[in-house]
């Protein structure tokens, strides 16, 4: 598939199940992400939402006992077959997680650290461009630009998730999943991060999980609902929250459980 | 005196307290009333007040009363056999004790054997005397308390309050002890001061024979420490260099490669390391490395003694291997499990995750390990008196023998018949305050890393 063509589509996943151990956590869940939007992925806690965001950069593989069947692509290559090298995949799918995680290290190293590893720049011109964009990227630059030397971890939580986002963009990724990124952060950092998910979007296929109703209708194009373990309906956003096909769909949207 | 009656008697009534306290609490008041306190306070506070003024008592009377008798005794010895001196006075005691519990000696005189009999009488008396005053206090503390209870009564709080004294009191006496130890090594040290120039202890010449006697001269003989802190800081050294990489190794494997199942095997087999006697890797450097370091010296041509620093270094390090590699597992395990997956997630390998994010971040912990590691190698005694010798070099060389603090510590005071102020004795206790100090020091920069560590994540 081209990869400049706006409307491909960027991942998709055939009867993707789910084990830990001897328990099912995902069942037979068939989606396609597409390169040009935003993917949310709704549902009561416990149904699978992070566990299937796992399955689409791997990270699942560091968790012991989780097995992963079903076929999972990324521009049409199968990203748990021999030829796909995790490392590699992890640096084209990047991630943000629920609660922000820099490392203990200056707002630069954490930045400079995922190129560093994949050999990406190696002079301190082009690392120092690289932190600079990336951090413009995530709107932090002007937050942070005379503090670079700082520790991370200095950063309030809505920049630390910010600096998240910075640090995945700086891999040069293709697709951006997120865990819950706001589910840690106030209201006024949460608005940020949706107005950064806006601006990153058509750049990166985005995908994020969230519990926040509202936020999915805002930021996505795309919902799919999850109960359960299963993927119950997916469609446009506008379909999802106005129009669910399904009833159970429209009992969680309504909030009769959840 | 026939003491271990009393004392099972105490505690007999004591526990009959209990049962008095708790019956009438649950019996006689819980009828009609709110109880203040439960029947099982009023149970408590009853045998406590049975017991621990008996229990005075009884310490005050089994320390005083066989002073009264030794010296009632005594006296009653005719003029002319009365003790002249602490000595004889000592040796009359005995003999008196011993007549009176074997009866098949015979007595120096018949006075002595009358004595005897006084004795026998004395303590008889005496038992009584201690049962009486002790149980007699237990009884009374048994009425008074359990007449006390009424609903209204705060046997709960005075209960919590005895405990919290009793708990209190252990801890004061811990410290105390400590205070004392420290404060004795401080006094001693400054009596071999007095009699050793600071300037000689400080010097490099250790050889602490000629002191033997005070008449001889040259009788100071030399105390110059510093190779034995020489040989202190060499052997510490090599020690580390076995314990460090192998047990921040260990840790990281345990921590980040190792299977939930295999960490469950290893960790307590490491563990069981920590706990081997340190004689045991006393022995095991004697009988085995040192002859086969000493084999390997001489055969690459190397002046090898059968005693050397090598041998009692590699056993230390081992030894020392446990306490590095859990504190540095603590440490690695302490880092989030989110440092982690962010890293991966990146698509950073495994181990670049450790190299980059894991250790940095755990370093502080790991450099706290690293120096409560070094303190523990520079007290260490066993294996350096067993295996390091006795020769103060000031050498670079490990396959020769050298010495450290702690072994001259153990020679200054197993040496010879010595009395206790002459300064080779009393060098043990310069010595040890050196030893203190240094360790005292690393452990407050340990803690202090560790502590600021921990503070990074909570
Ligand atoms: N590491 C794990 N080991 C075992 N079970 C897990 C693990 N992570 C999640 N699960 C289980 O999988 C199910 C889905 O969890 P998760 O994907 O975290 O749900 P969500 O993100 O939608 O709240 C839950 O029942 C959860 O208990
Ligand atoms: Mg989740």
């Amino acid at each position: 598939m081209n990869k400049q063509d706006v409307s491909a589509v960027k991942m998709t996943a055939l009867n993707c199940n789910v084990y830990y151990n001897e328990k099912q956590a995902i069942k037979d869940v068939t989606i396609d992400i597409r390169a040009d939007e935003v993917t949310a992925f709704i549902g009561p806690s416990g149904c699978g939402k992070s566990t299937f965001l796992r399955c689409l950069n791997r990270m699942n593989d560091t968790i012991a006992g989780c097995r992963v069947t079903g076929d999972i692509k990324l521009d049409g290559e199968d990203i748990y077959g021999k030829a796909m090298d995790v490392v590699q995949l992890r640096a084209r799918v990047g991630m943000v997680f629920q609660k922000p995680n820099p490392f203990p290290k200056s707002i630069y190293e954490n930045i400079a650290y995922g190129p560093r590893i994949h050999g990406l720049i190696s002079n301190k011109t082009g690392l120092d461009e690289v932190v600079k964009n990336s951090l413009q990227k995530a709107g932090l630059w002007e937050e942070v630009k005379d503090r670079l030397n700082e520790s991370g971890t200095a950063l309030s939580g809505g920049q630390q998730q910010r600096l998240c986002i910075a640090r995945a963009i700086a891999v040069n990724p293709e697709v951006i999943l997120m865990d819950e990124p706001c589910s840690a952060l106030d209201p006024i950092a949460t608005a940020k991060i949706e107005e950064l998910i806006e601006e990153l979007r058509g750049r990166y296929a985005i995908v994020i999980v969230t519990h926040n109703m509202q936020q999915a209708a805002r930021v996505s194009q795309k919902t799919a609902f999850f109960h359960l373990g299963s993927m119950v309906e997916y469609g446009a956003t506008t379909d999802i929250f106005t129009n669910p096909r399904k009833e159970r769909t429209k009992d969680y949207i309504t909030g009769r459980y959840g | 005196m026939q003491i271990w009656p009393v004392i099972f008697a105490l505690v007999l009534l004591s526990l009959v307290g209990f049962a008095v306290g708790q019956w009438r609490a649950t019996v006689v008041l819980s009828r009609n009333e709110y109880l203040h306190s439960r029947p099982g306070h009023h149970g408590w506070y009853t045998a406590l007040i049975t017991f621990l003024p008996a229990l005075v008592i009884l310490i005050a009377v089994s320390f005083y009363l066989p002073h009264t008798i030794d010296a009632a005794t005594l006296e009653n010895l005719p003029h002319n056999e009365q003790p002249v001196d602490a000595l004889s006075r000592q040796v009359a005691l005995n003999e008196i004790q011993s007549l009176s519990q074997h009866s098949g000696i015979l007595p120096s005189s018949p006075a002595m054997a009358e004595a005897a009999k006084n004795y026998e009488v004395r303590l008889r008396q005496a038992t009584l005397w201690l049962a009486i005053s002790v149980l007699g206090t237990a009884i009374i503390g048994l009425v008074v308390s359990s007449s006390q209870i009424t609903t209204q009564f705060k046997a709960r709080s005075i209960v919590e309050a005895i405990f919290m004294g009793g708990l209190s009191l252990s801890s004061v006496i811990a410290i105390l002890i400590t205070v004392g130890i420290v404060l004795s090594l401080l006094f001693e040290s400054i009596r071999f001061f007095e009699k050793v120039p600071l300037l000689n202890f400080l010097g490099t010449s250790w050889s602490t024979q000629m002191a033997i006697r005070s008449d001889q001269v040259g009788s100071v003989g030399s105390f110059g420490a510093l190779p034995l802190i020489y040989g202190t800081a060499f052997i510490s050294l090599i020690a580390m260099l076995v314990a460090v990489p192998i047990g921040l190794m260990s840790a990281i494997y345990l921590t980040q490669y190792a299977s939930l199942k295999m960490r469950r095997i290893l960790k307590p087999v490491l563990e069981i390391l920590a706990g081997v006697p340190t004689v045991v890797y006393g022995v095991f450097a004697v009988i085995t490395i040192a002859p086969a370091i000493r084999a390997w010296g001489q055969s690459m041509g190397i002046d090898a003694t059968s005693d050397s620093a090598l041998a009692a270094g590699l056993v230390m390090g081992v030894m020392i291997i446990p306490f590095m590699s859990s504190m540095s597992d603590d440490a690695l395990t302490a880092v989030p499990q989110s440092m982690r997956d962010g890293s991966l997630a990146l698509g950073a390998t495994p181990s670049e995750t450790i190299r980059k994010v894991l250790l940095p971040a755990a370093l502080p912990g790991i450099a706290g390990s690293f120096l409560l590691a070094i303190s523990r190698a520079i007290g260490e005694t066993m294996i350096v008196v067993m295996a390091a010798g006795q020769a103060a070099n000031l050498t670079i060389n490990p396959f020769k023998s050298v010495t450290t603090v702690t072994v001259q510590i153990v020679a200054a005071l197993t040496g010879g018949d010595e009395t206790f102020d002459s300064p080779r004795t009393l060098v043990a206790f310069a010595l040890g305050l050196l030893l203190f100090i240094i360790t005292l020091l690393l452990n407050i920069i340990a803690l202090r890393v560790v502590k600021k560590y921990r503070e990074a994540y909570d």
